[in-house]
C-alpha cells in the first residue's frame, strides 16, 4: 500500500474541532480522597473518647495550644535549630574537604579520607553521640602540641565538653562522612572538559575546583544536601538521649510531669513539620539560583505563577487548563498540535 | 616557537605518538590533518602539558614542556610552574568548554583576573575589546547556553586570547559546529593568523589549511607521514596514505 493513500484517509484537511481527552478517573480519585480527608478531620478535631469516665477531646488540642508557644518549647526549638545549623555547617565543610582529599592524586591523603568515611558510616550515629557524650571519661583533658613534645594548648574536657557541644560534634563528624560522598558525586558530574579548559588558561588544581568545578557541582550537590538538612533537623532529636534540651527532650521533660504524652509529642512534631516546610521553600530558591547558566530560561516560581494565573486567567477547570483553542487548522502533512492552553501554569 | 624531537606518548599498551618531529616558527600557522586516532589531538594536548610526554623532547619558546633543564639533569616542573607555562599558551577545544555558570565577559576575564592577578576593570575593558573583535560585542552578558555553537566557540577564542598567549592551539575548533556556523569561526582564526599569531590547528577544514596554513602536516598512527607547504601537499601528495586520506575527505 502506498503511504500517501493511508495519509489521505486519516488526516482530512480544513478546520476541525478538537475534543480534549476526558479524565473520569480523576473525579473518582477526588471523591475518595475527599471522604478520607473528611474522616481524618473528624478524628482529629471533632471526636471524643472516654477517659476516667468522662468524655474528652481525643487529641486534646487545648493542651497542644497551651504548650505550643511556651518559652520552654521555643527555647528547645532554638536548640534544635542551633544543632541542625552547626551540624550541617560542620558536615558540609568537612564533606568538601574529605571529597577533595578523596580525589587527591596523593594516595595517602585519599586513603585517609576513605578510612574516615568508612569509620563514620560504619557506626550508628546514636552510638557516636553516646561516645562523644562520654568521651571525657576516656579523655578527661585534651592537649594540643608537638607530638611527644611540649604542649601548647590544654583543654579540660570534663568542663568544656557539654552535652550540646558533644552532640554538635558527633552529628557534624557523622554528617561529614555522608556529605563528602554527595560532594564527590557533584564533582564527578562536572564534565572533564571544564577542568581542562580551566587548566589551559593556567588555573591551579584548587583554583579550578573552587572557581569552575564546585559552582557547577552545586546543582547536583544542593538537592541531596537539602535532603540531609531536613533529615538532620530530625536526627538532632537523638541528642535528647544525651540530655541536650532540644525540642524533643523539652517536651519529654514536660510530659514526664503531666503525663500528656501524645499532645506534647504533637507539639514537637508540628514544629518539625513547620521548620521542614520552611527549609523546603529555601531549598527551592537555592536550587533556582544555582540553575543559572544551565537552563536557557528559569521557570517561574510558584508565587509568580500564582500571581500570573490570578491576573490573566480567572476561569480554569479544576483539573488542568482548559483548551482555549476551539479549532486548530490541520495543515496537509503537519500533525495537529494541541495548545497547552497558554500560560505557564 | 615550538620544537618537537622524537615525541612519544603511550596510553597503557597503545602507543599514540611514535616519534613526532616538527618545528613551528614564530608567527607561523601549522595545520595538522589526519584520520581520527592518528594522535593529532594528543600531540596538541602534549604541547600545553594536558598530557605528559613519555619520550623525546618538546619545547615551547625555548622551554622544555614539563621540565627544567639544569646542570645536565631534567627536573620535573612543580604544578605551579606548569600552570605558569600553560598561561602563555591559548587553547581552543572542539566542544568549546566554556564555563556555563559565567557570562561571556566573565569567561574571558576570569583567567587574567585570577591567574595573572590583573585588575578587574582593566581585564573587563580588554575582554570587551576581545569580544568585539570576535564579533560578539553585543553578547557580553549572555551565558554560554544562550549562544549558538559558533558564538560559543568565538567566546572560547576570546577567552584564550585574554591571557595574551604567545601560541594558540586549536583542537578541531569547527568539528562540533553546524556547517553554516563554521565560517564565522574560521574568519576569526584567519584574522588572528593575519595578525601574526603563532597557531597550531588540528582541523578537517582543508580549505582553511590551504589558504591560511604555512605548513600542513599529515599524521597517521602516531607518525608524521608527510609535511610541507599546504598547496603542495594537497595538490601533489607524495605518500600513498596521504593520497588515500585526501581522496576520502575531499
Amino acid at each position: 500500500m502506498a503511504a500517501s493513500d493511508l495519509h489521505e484517509d486519516t488526516v482530512p484537511s480544513g478546520e476541525l474541532q478538537v475534543v480534549p481527552v476526558r479524565h473520569p478517573g480523576r473525579w473518582v480519585a477526588a471523591a475518595v480522597v475527599l471522604v478520607l480527608v473528611a474522616m481524618l478531620v473528624r478524628t482529629l478535631f471533632f471526636s471524643h473518647v472516654m477517659r476516667g469516665g468522662r468524655p474528652q477531646e481525643r487529641f486534646e488540642w487545648h493542651i497542644i495550644d497551651q504548650y505550643f508557644f511556651t518559652s520552654e518549647v521555643l527555647k528547645g526549638l532554638l536548640v534544635t535549630l542551633e544543632l541542625t545549623v552547626l551540624a550541617m555547617a560542620g558536615g558540609i565543610l568537612l564533606g568538601v574537604v574529605l571529597a577533595v582529599m578523596r580525589m587527591s592524586p596523593n594516595p595517602i591523603v585519599a586513603g585517609a579520607a576513605w578510612v574516615y568515611i568508612w569509620f563514620f558510616r560504619g557506626t550508628p550515629v546514636l552510638v557516636q553521640l553516646l561516645f562523644w557524650y562520654n568521651a571525657s571519661y576516656i579523655f578527661p583533658s585534651f592537649t594540643l602540641g608537638v607530638p611527644f613534645g611540649p604542649a601548647l594548648v590544654h583543654i579540660n574536657l570534663n568542663a568544656t565538653l557539654t552535652p550540646f557541644i558533644a552532640a554538635s560534634f558527633g552529628l557534624a563528624l557523622n554528617e561529614g562522612a555522608y556529605m563528602s560522598e554527595i560532594v564527590r558525586a557533584g564533582i564527578l558530574s562536572v564534565d572533564e572538559g571544564q577542568t581542562e579548559a580551566a587548566q589551559a588558561i593556567g588555573m591551579s588544581r584548587l583554583m579550578t575546583l573552587r572557581l569552575v568545578v564546585l559552582p557547577q557541582a552545586m546543582r547536583v550537590i544542593i538537592p541531596p544536601t537539602g535532603n540531609e538538612t531536613i533529615s538532620m533537623l530530625k536526627t538532632s532529636s537523638l541528642a535528647s538521649v544525651v540530655t541536650v534540651k532540644e525540642v524533643l527532650y523539652t517536651v519529654q521533660l514536660i510530659y514526664a510531669q503531666n503525663f500528656k504524652t501524645i499532645p506534647l509529642l504533637m507539639v514537637a512534631s508540628l514544629w518539625y513539620i513547620i521548620v521542614t516546610t520552611v527549609l523546603m521553600i529555601g531549598q527551592y530558591y537555592l536550587e533556582r539560583h544555582f540553575a543559572r547558566g544551565s537552563v536557557r530560561q528559569l521557570p517561574l516560581t510558584p508565587v509568580q505563577r500564582l500571581s500570573r494565573a490570578l491576573r490573566i486567567r480567572p476561569a480554569e477547570g479544576p483539573f488542568g487548563p482548559n483548551l482555549d483553542v476551539d479549532a486548530i487548522t490541520v495543515a496537509g502533512s503537519g500533525r495537529p498540535h494541541g495548545g497547552e492552553g497558554g500560560g505557564p501554569l | 616557537m615550538v620544537r618537537a624531537e622524537g615525541v612519544r606518548k603511550r596510553f597503557g599498551r597503545l602507543e599514540v605518538l611514535r616519534g613526532i618531529d616538527l618545528e613551528v616558527g614564530s608567527g607561523q600557522v601549522l595545520c595538522i590533518i589526519g584520520p581520527s586516532g592518528s594522535g593529532k589531538s594528543t600531540f596538541l594536548r602534549c604541547i600545553n602539558h594536558l598530557e605528559k610526554v613519555d619520550g623525546g623532547r618538546l619545547s615551547v619558546a625555548g622551554h622544555l614542556v614539563g621540565y627544567r633543564h639544569q646542570g645536565g639533569k631534567l627536573y620535573e616542573l612543580r604544578d605551579r610552574e606548569v600552570c605558569a607555562r600553560r598561561a602563555e599558551i591559548g587553547m581552543v577545544f572542539q566542544h568549546f568548554n566554556l564555563f556555563p555558570h559565567m557570562t561571556a565577559l566573565d569567561n574571558v576575564t576570569i583567567g587574567p583576573v585570577r591567574v595573572k592577578g590583573e585588575d578587574r576593570s582593566t581585564a573587563a575593558a580588554r575582554a570587551r575589546q576581545l569580544l568585539e573583535r570576535v564579533g560578539l560585542g553585543d553578547k557580553v552578558d549572555a551565558y554560554p547556553r544562550q549562544l549558538s555553537g559558533g558564538q560559543q566557540q568565538r567566546v572560547a577564542i576570546a577567552r584564550a586570547l585574554g591571557m595574551e598567549p604567545k601560541l594558540m592551539l586549536f583542537d578541531e575548533p569547527t568539528s562540533a559546529l553546524d556547517p553554516e556556523l563554521v565560517g564565522e569561526v574560521l574568519d576569526v582564526m584567519r584574522s588572528l593568523a593575519l595578525d601574526g599569531m603563532t597557531m597550531i590547528v588540528v582541523t578537517h577544514e582543508i580549505g582553511f589549511a590551504r589558504e591560511v596554513g604555512d605548513t600542513l602536516v599529515f599524521m597517521d598512527r602516531g607518525l608524521i607521514v608527510e609535511s610541507g607547504p599546504p598547496k603542495q601537499v594537497l595538490a601533489n601528495p607524495a605518500e600513498m596514505r596521504t593520497r588515500a586520506f585526501l581522496s576520502r575527505i575531499l
